[in-house]
């Protein structure tokens, strides 16, 4: 396999679009997990998202009547667990995995029964696509040496959407470390009882968080069918809700080292996309899928303590009961 | 596991509530049966015949709830040590590993009776190994163990995938599954026990895996609730810290059940790969161990309740294949949103009905209000 530059610029510009819905979906976890709620429905919410967005955009033929059904559907769906967990104070865990399952029959049964295409959505073009953004003098610099390539055709010329999640890492940053809101979220996941004793009401700030969540994973579910892919596939979220959490946990619940893990298991997907069947000169041939599995394993083997210790928050997982 | 709110009688905690939980999940399931344009009531029914109305319906049947019941005692015996293993998807892969390493080497050489047991042994060996990662690493380092077993699912199918394209797969072949095994590989079918009926088994697989899983069930029982470790294994789910006090060891405790409950999932490998493929095929589970989960909150933990859970899904799963021959909008699909709905509010919503159906009783039984121990505090 030749290796030269444009075969790494075209990995990495794959790189930024395959770490994209990871990055939205593990800040999504971020907001929930920081105030206390165990969320491992991102799987559930980001396919529920895909599918509601492609069938407004497809109804539509707007992206962006897309994107709000995509986001208001994963609201909704969000608010179940938020009422299993924190009205009914049930197990958080047992929440999120039924919300997965519900949220894998229930977009093939609606899709089938709606579209009769075995779970597909219409195929989407033009103005029901989110269409990709040349940045400025991306034509003009695209000569310079490097850098050149680099800004015209790896930051340049990707999805709006991709530079929202971006963007959303600094300023989820700036809401949980530098806003009055950011710290009672926190608390909350930490040490309910002092926000409590405080006067902030406990489940509306976790409610709260629940409805930030089904915003983000909105987002990430339809940046897959709407900007990725152009309509709704099957289990198309394949995993990847899963990925955020690992995510989550390799960052350690923070903003920007959860850029970072996304962007690292976004490369390993792209790598395992583009190094399909080749060999390499020292490893011989790759297998598949054992990068497939990196993710996973470096998530277990983090969690085991052997690189640094994650250290989530205190009370997460805990339903919240007030003293009498 | 849940705090109750009062203090109710035990045919309201064990036989009420879970049943009308589950019949809350089934009232919604019923909704989107209306959603997609067609009638519940019809569908039920065709779901029932195709289940239960003839021989072969019944034996498929039956084939399925062994897969359920091997999957839900696997999860529910994780649930009494206060281990949430989402992991049995993952197990049983595996453990197919160990029932295809007897079955390769040993079918033309040994008759299935011997292989049998063998299997048995390396199929539960294989699963319990698996499992014995997650429950080490919550033991002793503390990473918590939903997420790994959710981890290991992923690389037990990747795993999988890998040994089925490469080294498991006969020279020449192309579909990534292993060579059929000869007669000594695969389980005699449970002929006999319809013909007994006057029935017949129709091609279904039922075999003898289905005896394997209700002696599980029975072992199941004897462990948890008549053995020393069994005590140990509730007492550590029930309060870590008394557990503590009690002089048991934790680490001890916690890999074991794991180990036991990856052990059963894996032998639900049995199954599929040597009682009716007879090879081992990409994703023979096919998400049993995710039903599992749902059978072991809806059979509330105990095998009693987790023979008729798993035979509820069984049920589903044949009536719900005979289903979409002719209602094709309802697919297999349907099952898992089933699945999903009784998770939900057998488990996690099992507080929404309880104060309820607690006001209700205490109203029939025109009890003075300052018995009622509301909500207590923790």
């Amino acid at each position: 396999m030749d290796f030269d530059f444009a075969a790494l610029t075209s990995i990495l510009a794959l790189t930024l679009r395959l770490s994209t819905p990871l990055i939205f979906a593990a800040l999504a976890g971020l907001y929930s997990e920081r105030s206390g709620i165990f969320d491992i429905s991102l799987e559930g919410k980001m396919l529920i998202g895909a599918f509601f967005s492609a069938v407004a955009a497809s109804a539509s033929g707007s992206a962006w009547i897309g994107l709000l059904a995509g986001i208001v559907s994963t609201i909704l769906f969000g608010l179940v667990h938020g009422l299993a967990s924190i009205t009914y104070r049930g197990n958080q865990i047992v929440s999120g995995t039924a919300l997965n399952f519900v949220a894998a029959g229930l977009t093939v049964i609606l899709g089938q029964a709606w579209y009769g295409q075995g779970g597909r959505t219409p195929f989407l073009s033009g103005a029901a696509r989110f269409g990709t953004i040349d940045l400025p003098f991306a034509q003009e610099v695209a000569g310079v040496p490097v850098i050149g390539p680099l800004y015209a055709n790896v930051l340049s010329g990707q999805s709006l959407l991709v530079y929202v999640a971006f963007l959303m890492v600094p300023l989820t940053w700036w809401i949980l470390f530098r806003t009055r809101f950011g710290l009672r979220l926190r608390a909350v996941g930490e040490n309910p009882a002092a926000v409590d004793t405080a006067g902030v009401s406990v489940p509306w700030l976790r409610y709260r968080a629940v409805i930030i969540c089904g915003v983000l994973t909105g987002f990430a579910g339809t940046y897959m069918s709407v900007a990725q892919s152009a309509g709704f596939n099957r289990d198309m979220t394949a995993g990847r809700g899963y990925i955020a959490l690992a995510a989550l946990i390799f960052a350690n619940w923070k903003p920007v080292p959860v850029m970072f893990a996304c962007l690292l298991f976004g490369i390993l997907d792209a790598l395992a996309i583009r190094l399909q069947g080749a060999s390499l000169p020292i490893v011989g041939t790759v297998s598949v899928q054992f990068i497939q599995a990196l993710p996973y394993i470096l998530t277990v083997i983090l969690l085991a303590g052997f690189v640094g210790r994650p250290s989530p928050p205190k009370a997460g997982g805990v339903p919240y009961v007030k003293e009498r | 596991m849940s705090r109750p709110y009062v203090k109710l009688p035990a045919w309201i905690e064990y036989g009420l509530i879970p049943i009308a939980n589950v019949a809350v999940a089934f009232i919604v399931a019923g909704l989107v049966v209306l959603l997609v344009g067609e009638s519940p009531v019809e569908a039920a029914k065709l779901m029932l015949y195709g289940a239960f109305g003839y021989g072969g319906g019944i034996a498929f049947t039956l084939y399925y709830t062994t897969n359920f019941i091997l999957t839900g005692l696997s999860v529910a015996v994780a649930f009494h040590g206060g281990l949430f293993n989402i992991g049995s998807e993952g197990q049983a892969y595996i453990g197919g590993l160990g029932c295809a390493l007897v079955a390769l080497n040993l079918d033309t050489v040994l008759p299935w009776w011997v292989n049998f047991p063998l299997a048995v042994i390396a199929s539960f060996v294989f699963g319990a190994a698996w499992a014995f990662i997650p429950g080490w690493l919550q033991a002793r380092r503390g990473s918590h163990v939903v997420i790994t077993t959710i981890m290991f699912n992923f690389i037990a199918s990747a795993l999988m995938v890998y040994l089925l394209v490469g080294m498991l797969k006969p020279m020449g072949s192309m579909a990534p599954e292993t060579r059929t095994f000869q007669a000594g590989g695969q389980l005699p079918k449970l002929d006999w026990l319809f013909t007994l009926f006057g029935s017949s088994l129709g091609g279904a697989p039922l075999n003898v895996s289905f005896f394997l899983a209700l002696l599980a069930a029975f072992l199941v029982w004897v462990l948890i609730w008549r053995t020393r470790l069994g005590y140990e294994i509730r007492t550590l789910g029930f309060s870590p810290s008394a557990a503590r006090y009690a002089g048991m060891s934790q680490t001890k405790v916690v890999v074991i059940t794991m180990m036991i409950s990856g052990g059963l999932a894996g032998l639900m490998a049995l199954n599929p790969v040597m009682g009716d493929q007879a090879r081992v095929q990409i994703d023979f589970p096919a998400g049993a161990g995710f039903v599992g989960i749902a059978v072991a909150l809806m059979g509330r933990g105990h095998p009693a309740g987790i023979i008729p859970a798993a035979l509820l899904f069984g049920m589903l799963y044949q009536g719900g294949a005979e289903l979409a021959f002719d209602m094709p909008n309802i697919s297999r699909d349907m099952i898992v949103i089933i699945q999903g709905l009784v998770i939900l509010f057998a488990g996690a919503m099992e507080n929404m009905l309880r104060p309820g159906i607690g006001a209700a009783f205490q109203f029939v039984r025109f009890r003075p209000s300052k018995d009622v121990q509301a909500e207590e505090p923790r």
